[in-house]
C-alpha cells in the first residue's frame, strides 16, 4: 500500500468506528428504528477488502460491512438515515440498515437470508466475463452463514464455472449465540472451500494490511481467469449479535484476548512506528472524521420521515 | 394470565413432558432460548437431545425433521423468523407436503415461527407467508390470535399426523394475554369473536384484534369470525355467518392478490351467491413488500381506519 493508501485506510477505519459510535448514541436516544448491528473489532475486514477492489469490481456488503460502503463512496449520512428510517435514506425509508446499494457504485444491496449473496455474486462475475468485462464480484459471509445451502451451491457453481468471485468469510467465532464449535465439525472455514477445489487462505482479520494484501492476491487470481478465491478472516465479534443482545454467552476472557488485538489500535501503531507517520497526520484524519460525522449526524436528525401515504408504500414494485 | 409467547412455551413444555417423541429443533433455541425467547428454559428441563440447536441450515432442518418424523418422532422446527422458511421451502412443500398422497406415509411435524408486520422489521422479517403454503396441498396452516388458542392449537398441531405450519404473529407475542387451559384445541374450528347482524368480518391472526375493535364502533351490526386455522378451514362456520348477515368482508394483513381473502371470496360467490346483499369485499395489504419506515409501514398495513371505512360502505350498500 502506498503512503496515501495507508492514510486513507486509517481514515476509513476511524470513520467506520466513529459512525457506529454515533449510531449507538442515536440508538440510546431511541432514534434508531429496529436493531443496531455493529462491526466493532471487524472494521479492518470491510475496509481492507473494499480498498483492494478495482473501481469496476462489484461488492455485496452484509450487515457488518459498513466500511465497504464508506470505501465505495457512501457517506455516514447514508447509514444514519437508513438506520433512522428517514425519507432521505438511500432507500427512502423502504428498507433498513445496510440493505441498500447502487449499481453505479458497484454495490449490490443484500437481503437478510444468509448465503443468498454468494450465488448472486457468482452470477455478477460470470455474467461480466461472458460479456468480455473485467469485473470481479466480491461478497462476505459469516461463520454461521457457511452452513446454508446457498453457500455450498454458490461455491460449487463458482468453482466449476471458474467464475471471477471472491468470498470473504468473517470468522468472528459466533453466529448469534452459537459458537463455531456447535455450527460445524471443522475449525477452519477454509476447509469448506477446499471441498470445492477453491484456493483458500487464512488471514488475520484484525490486520488491515494483511487483509488488503490477501484480497489483492484473491482478486488477481479471480481476474486472471483461474476462478474463485476464498479468504477466511479470523476475527471476533466484540458486541452482541445486535445491541439488544448482551452476549452473556461469550466468555469474558475471549473478549479480553481480542480487545488486545484491536485492528485500529494495531494499525495506528504500525503507521507511527513502522511507516513514519506522525501523530499530527493521524490527528488530522481524526478531525476530518469528527467533522463529517457531526455534519452527517445533523443532516440525519434534521431529515424528515417519509410521509407515509398508501400510494408511496405501494409504488416502485415494477419498472412501469 | 400469561402472554401468547408464554402460552406457546407452555404448549411446547407440556408436549415435551407428555410425549417423549416430541423434539424441538432450531437456531439458538437451547441455552439462548431462541431469538424471541420462546424456548427459554426448555433445554434445562429436557436436555440438548430434545431441544436441539441447529446450524443455519433451514433446508437441512426441515429435511431432518421429516426423516425423524418417519421414524416416529414428532419434531417441532423453529424458524428464527418465518421469512427464512423460504430457504427450507423445497423440503416442506415437495417432500413433507406430498408424501402421504404419493406413498401413504405421513410426517407428523410442525414448522413454527414469528411472522407478520408492525414492528419495523422491514421486508425480510415481516412477511405473512400463509397463502404461499395454502396453495400447496398437504400442509396444514394454523394461525392463532389469542394466548388460549396458541396453546391449545399448538398442542394439536404437534400431535397431528401431518405437517403443520404454525404462524405466530410477533406483534402479539408479548402484547396479548389470556387464561390458558390444559387442553388441546382441535384444528379446523373457527371462533365467533363477536356477534353482529348485518355484516360478517372474516379474519385471523393479529387482524382479528383490529377487527374486534372496529366492530365495537358499529354496535350489534358487525360480526367477527376468527378462522384460527386456514387449512383445514371451518367453512361451515363462516358460511352460516354469511347466510345470517348477508354481507361479508374479508380482512387480513397478507397481501390482497391471491391471499386467503381471494380464496374465501371465490368460495362465497360460488356457493352463497343468492344470500349476498352486497359485493364480497376484501381489506388487505397492497401488493408490495413490507416497507421499513414506520409511517410507510403503517400506510401499508390494512389498519382500523381502512377497515372501518370499508365496513361503513358495505353496511350502507
Ligand atoms: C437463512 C437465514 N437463516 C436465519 C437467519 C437469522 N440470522 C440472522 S444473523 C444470524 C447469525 C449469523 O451469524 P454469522 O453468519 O456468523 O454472521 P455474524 O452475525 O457473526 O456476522 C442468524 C441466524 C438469517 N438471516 N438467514
Ligand atoms: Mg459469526
Amino acid at each position: 500500500m502506498t503512503g496515501e493508501q495507508l492514510l486513507q485506510a486509517y481514515y476509513f477505519l476511524k470513520l467506520n468506528r466513529a459512525l457506529e459510535e454515533q449510531l449507538l448514541k442515536f440508538y440510546m436516544q431511541n432514534k434508531v428504528v429496529g436493531g443496531l448491528y455493529r462491526s466493532l473489532g471487524q472494521e479492518a475486514i470491510s475496509v481492507g477488502t473494499a480498498m483492494a477492489l478495482e473501481p469496476q469490481d462489484w461488492v455485496a456488503p452484509l450487515i457488518r460491512n459498513v466500511g465497504a460502503f464508506l470505501v465505495r463512496g457512501y457517506r455516514p449520512r447514508d447509514l444514519f438515515t437508513q438506520y433512522m428510517a428517514k425519507a432521505t435514506s438511500p432507500t427512502a425509508g423502504r428498507d433498513c440498515n445496510t440493505h441498500f446499494g447502487d449499481i453505479q457504485r458497484g454495490v449490490v444491496a443484500p437481503i437478510s437470508m444468509l448465503g443468498a449473496m454468494i450465488p448472486v455474486m457468482v452470477g455478477v462475475g460470470w455474467g461480466s466475463r461472458l460479456q468480455g468485462l473485467d469485473r470481479v464480484g466480491l461478497t462476505y459471509i459469516g461463520d454461521g452463514g457457511t452452513s446454508t445451502g446457498d453457500f455450498h451451491e454458490g461455491l460449487n457453481l463458482a468453482s466449476v464455472w471458474k467464475a471471477p468471485m471472491v468470498l470473504v468469510a468473517e470468522h468472528n467465532q459466533f453466529a448469534y449465540s452459537t459458537p463455531t464449535s456447535k455450527q460445524m465439525a471443522i475449525t477452519d472455514l477454509v476447509d469448506r472451500a477446499k471441498a470445492y477445489a477453491i484456493p483458500a487462505e487464512i488471514v488475520d482479520g484484525n490486520d488491515l494490511m494483511a487483509v488488503y494484501a490477501a484480497t489483492r492476491r484473491a482478486l488477481e487470481h479471480a481476474r486472471s481467469g483461474r476462478g474463485p478465491y476464498f479468504l477466511e478472516c479470523k476475527t471476533m465479534r466484540m458486541r452482541g449479535h445486535a445491541e439488544h443482545d448482551d452476549a452473556r454467552y461469550v466468555p469474558a476472557e475471549l473478549l479480553e484476548e481480542w480487545r488486545a488485538k484491536d485492528p485500529i489500535d494495531r494499525f495506528s501503531q504500525r503507521l507511527l512506528e513502522e511507516f513514519g507517520f506522525s501523530q499530527e497526520q493521524l490527528s488530522e484524519q481524526d478531525q476530518r472524521v469528527a467533522k463529517l460525522i457531526e455534519e452527517d449526524a445533523e443532516f440525519a436528525e434534521r431529515s424528515p420521515y417519509p410521509e407515509g401515504s398508501r400510494s408511496q408504500a405501494q409504488e416502485g414494485v415494477f419498472a412501469s | 394470565m400469561i402472554t401468547m409467547l408464554e402460552a406457546i412455551r407452555q404448549a411446547l413444555r407440556d408436549e415435551l413432558a407428555g410425549d417423549d417423541k416430541v423434539v424441538l429443533l432450531g437456531q439458538d433455541i437451547g441455552d439462548f432460548g431462541g431469538a424471541f425467547k420462546v424456548t427459554q428454559g426448555l433445554v434445562e428441563e429436557f436436555g440438548e437431545q430434545r431441544v436441539a440447536d441447529t446450524p443455519i441450515s433451514e433446508s437441512a432442518m426441515i429435511g431432518a425433521a421429516i426423516g425423524a418424523a418417519m421414524v416416529g418422532l414428532k419434531p417441532v422446527v423453529e424458524m428464527q423468523f418465518i421469512d427464512f422458511l423460504a430457504c427450507g421451502y423445497n423440503q416442506l412443500v415437495n417432500f413433507a407436503g406430498k408424501m402421504r398422497y404419493r406413498w401413504g406415509q405421513g410426517a407428523s411435524l410442525v414448522v413454527r415461527g414469528p411472522c407478520g408486520a408492525g414492528v419495523s422489521g422491514s421486508a425480510f422479517h415481516s412477511q405473512s407467508p400463509e397463502s404461499t403454503y395454502l396453495c400447496v396441498p398437504g400442509i396444514k396452516v394454523v394461525y392463532p390470535s389469542t394466548a388460549e388458542d396458541a396453546y391449545g392449537l399448538l398442542r394439536s398441531a404437534i400431535q397431528d399426523p401431518d405437517p403443520v405450519l404454525f404462524l405466530e404473529h410477533k406483534f402479539l407475542y408479548r402484547r396479548i394475554k389470556g387464561e390458558v387451559g390444559h387442553q388441546p384445541i382441535p384444528l379446523g374450528k373457527a371462533a365467533l369473536r363477536r356477534r353482529g347482524e348485518k355484516l360478517s368480518v372474516i379474519t385471523y391472526g393479529a387482524s382479528s384484534h383490529t377487527a374486534q375493535e372496529v366492530a365495537e364502533q358499529f354496535g350489534d351490526q358487525v360480526e367477527v369470525i376468527d378462522l384460527r386455522c386456514l387449512q383445514p378451514l371451518d367453512e361451515a362456520c363462516l358460511f352460516e355467518s354469511v347466510k345470517r348477515t348477508n354481507k361479508v368482508l374479508l380482512y387480513h394483513e397478507a397481501q390482497k392478490t391471491l391471499g386467503m381473502g381471494a380464496e374465501l371470496s371465490a368460495r362465497i360467490s360460488e356457493q352463497l351467491f343468492e344470500y349476498l346483499d352486497g359485493p364480497v369485499v376484501r381489506v388487505a395489504a397492497p401488493d408490495s413488500p413490507v416497507p421499513f419506515s414506520p409511517n410507510l409501514e403503517k400506510a401499508w398495513l390494512p389498519g382500523a381506519e381502512q377497515l372501518a371505512e370499508a365496513c361503513r360502505r358495505l353496511l350502507a350498500y
